[in-house]
């Protein structure tokens, strides 16, 4: 094939096809096991200084924040992350100074919120750099080449830009249509970690709404560690095997954690917290603030529970749930 | 009457008016965050009930109870057809079924180019922006794209854009088919707080349809880095009538969140 155009962008987290698949012949167990753990086990075991990391959700929505803090708490460094609309968790990993490197598809901001303090700060001081850019299908597909076991997959979004010339990716003539065609590359993350809403002790797993990328990105990650808000019996998933959003062997760890994407939010289960998303958009201006904030609701606190109960406890939970259900009504203290 | 100069609005309320204008009922509209997504509400909530909106995150055809802060939370899939993934969506995007894309631009340029991404250099932004996100995927794949650019001043209709972020008609005509992007697809309308543009058929340039009540042709010219295109004809934009801003800030965004209050 004829390769019209190289991207710039450096190619984050690509494996020979071969190469990841001997990786999963010896890593990746078929076997029905116990994974549980604590969100301090999976990242030690699992998380290693240099990875490159890929957090679930999309944006604030059904994030393993739980996984997030404990990745601060545990001081892990040199991180590469992937920025598919990754906005709190990445503000807070770049912020606290884990990742230094990150491919963007949407990063450094907060939606309507506005943009992070934090994170743009590192970007803008050279602290942390931005290796590659990607749109988010551009990223989504990265983890469905990786998912099929492919060295990439044709697209038609990219081309013609910045945005695709400082990809990974490459622009070839298509030798069907003989029109140019951009070649996305497979990702495979070192680590993953995906919030759900329930899974057995196993990791075969269920999500309510919508999946974002979770679907492709859980089954191209090296390791995953699943968060989930409650643990089932696995008759459970056998009753409804249709509603098994990720199934037990491409999961390395389940931590069991309720509430565990707060301050995002969960479909269908709680809102965001946007009090304290407003606190931490309003400290992270200054460095000082970002440290404050790490001492206060990561360093200071012994576990999620403990950061739940300083965040206004059981009283703040009741308060998300209804306002998921939409029976208050919405707040947005970040307004200026 | 439609056009009911009486009432007051602000220049949040015109510009999320002027977009829902744009969209018909039975059609398809891809939203981004921000003014999209309540031109979108009012659309639905006035002359296109069975707008069929679609969120990026995966929320398929919601009927929206109120006004999202994030393109991917529950109720962009609320009384919805499917809560899917952006695989599934931006599938469809791919393969044609989105008949609207419609965007929000830092800074955009005579053929629609979008900025989003970085001011100054790449390697050392002066500002960094967050980048893509959907918007390269929307523009590059919805048949029509229509941009929302607030603030239309020198400094965001720039000549040259910092960053190509987002496609427009790219260098000029033809210029999108020969990088390989689907056929007869592109940006539509801009809209801003002075004018509604859309593109000249054979230079692909951004060309004035109609300024909003008040605006002169002057402050239209001063207020960009390129020569738009003035036909001999061009029109007043249509303002919002009463229930309109009523369904705005009642309904739609009664915090004021986005158009603020």
């Amino acid at each position: 094939m004829e390769v019209l155009h190289e991207g710039l962008g450096e190619l984050v987290g690509w494996h020979d096809p071969d190469e990841n698949r001997e990786f999963v012949l010896h890593n990746k167990s078929r076997a029905l096991k116990d994974k549980t753990m604590t969100a301090s086990e999976a990242v030690a075991s699992f998380v290693k200084n240099g990875d490159f990391i890929a957090s679930g959700g999309f944006g604030h929505i059904r994030v393993s924040m739980n996984i997030i803090y404990e990745i601060i708490r545990q001081r892990k460094r040199d991180l590469t992350m992937a920025g598919k609309t990754a906005v709190h968790d990445l503000d807070l990993l770049v912020g606290n100074g884990c990742v230094n490197k990150v491919e963007a598809a949407y990063s450094f901001g907060h939606e309507v919120r506005g943009l992070s303090p934090a994170s743009r700060r590192m970007v803008e001081s050279g602290k942390c750099k931005v290796v590659a850019e990607i749109s988010n299908a551009g990223y989504q597909w990265r983890f469905l080449a990786g998912m099929m076991g492919l060295p990439f997959i044709p697209s038609r979004n990219l081309m013609g830009t910045d945005t695709g010339k400082y990809s990974s990716c490459k622009v070839v003539k298509d030798p069907f249509s003989g029109k140019p065609i951009n070649l996305i590359p497979a990702a495979y993350p070192d680590v993953a970690f995906i919030h759900v809403h329930r899974c057995d002790i196993f990791g075969n797993c269920q999500i309510d709404g919508i999946m974002v990328e979770d679907f492709e990105l859980a089954r191209c990650a090296r390791k995953l560690i699943i968060t989930t808000e409650e643990i089932i019996d696995n008759e459970v998933i056998r009753r409804e095997p249709w509603h098994t959003a990720i199934p037990f062997y491409v999961v390395d760890g389940v931590v069991e954690q309720p509430f565990g994407s707060h301050p995002c939010e969960l479909h269908g289960k709680y809102f965001f917290d946007e009090e304290h998303i407003a606190e931490w958009l309003s400290l992270s201006k200054t460095d000082e603030g970002v440290q404050a904030y790490a001492e206060k609701y990561i360093f200071g606190v012994s576990d999620f529970n403990d950061y739940l109960e300083l965040c206004g406890g059981l009283k703040k939970i009741e308060f998300l749930v209804k306002r998921e259900a939409m029976r208050v009504p919405l707040v947005t203290p970040w307004r200026k | 009457m439609e056009n009911n100069t009486a009432a007051k609005y602000n220049m949040r309320e015109f510009l999320a008016f002027t977009g829902a204008k744009l969209l018909e009922d039975g059609k398809s509209v891809f939203v981004g965050t921000g003014l999209p997504m309540i031109a979108g509400m009012l659309a639905q909530k006035t002359h296109a009930p069975h707008l069929l909106i679609i969120f990026e995150a995966g929320g398929v055809g919601p009927i929206l109870p109120e006004l999202p802060i994030s393109v991917g939370q529950a109720t962009t899939c609320y009384r919805g057809i499917a809560a899917t993934s952006m695989h599934d969506v931006m599938s469809a995007c791919q393969a044609g079924y989105i008949d609207y894309g419609f965007l929000g631009g830092a800074q955009i340029d005579m053929y629609g180019n979008i900025n989003t991404t970085c001011i100054g250099d790449h390697a050392k932004p002066k500002t960094r922006l967050p980048g893509s996100g959907g918007a390269n995927d929307i523009a590059s794949f919805a048949h029509k794209t229509v941009i929302i650019a607030g603030g239309q001043s020198k400094r965001t209709f720039v000549s040259k854009v910092d960053f190509l972020t987002t496609p427009g008609y790219l260098s000029g005509p033809g210029a999108r088919e020969k990088a390989g992007l689907p056929s007869n697809t592109g940006p539509y309308r801009v809209i801003t707080q002075l004018a509604l543009y859309g593109f000249d058929d054979k230079t692909k340039g951004m060309k004035l349809i109609s300024l909003h009540p008040g605006v002169s042709l002057e402050e239209v010219k001063d207020n960009s880095s390129f020569d738009i295109i003035i036909p001999e004809k061009y029109g007043t934009s249509p303002v919002p009538t009463e229930r309109d801003l009523e369904i705005l800030r009642k309904d739609i965004d009664p915090t004021g969140m986005l158009i603020g209050k």
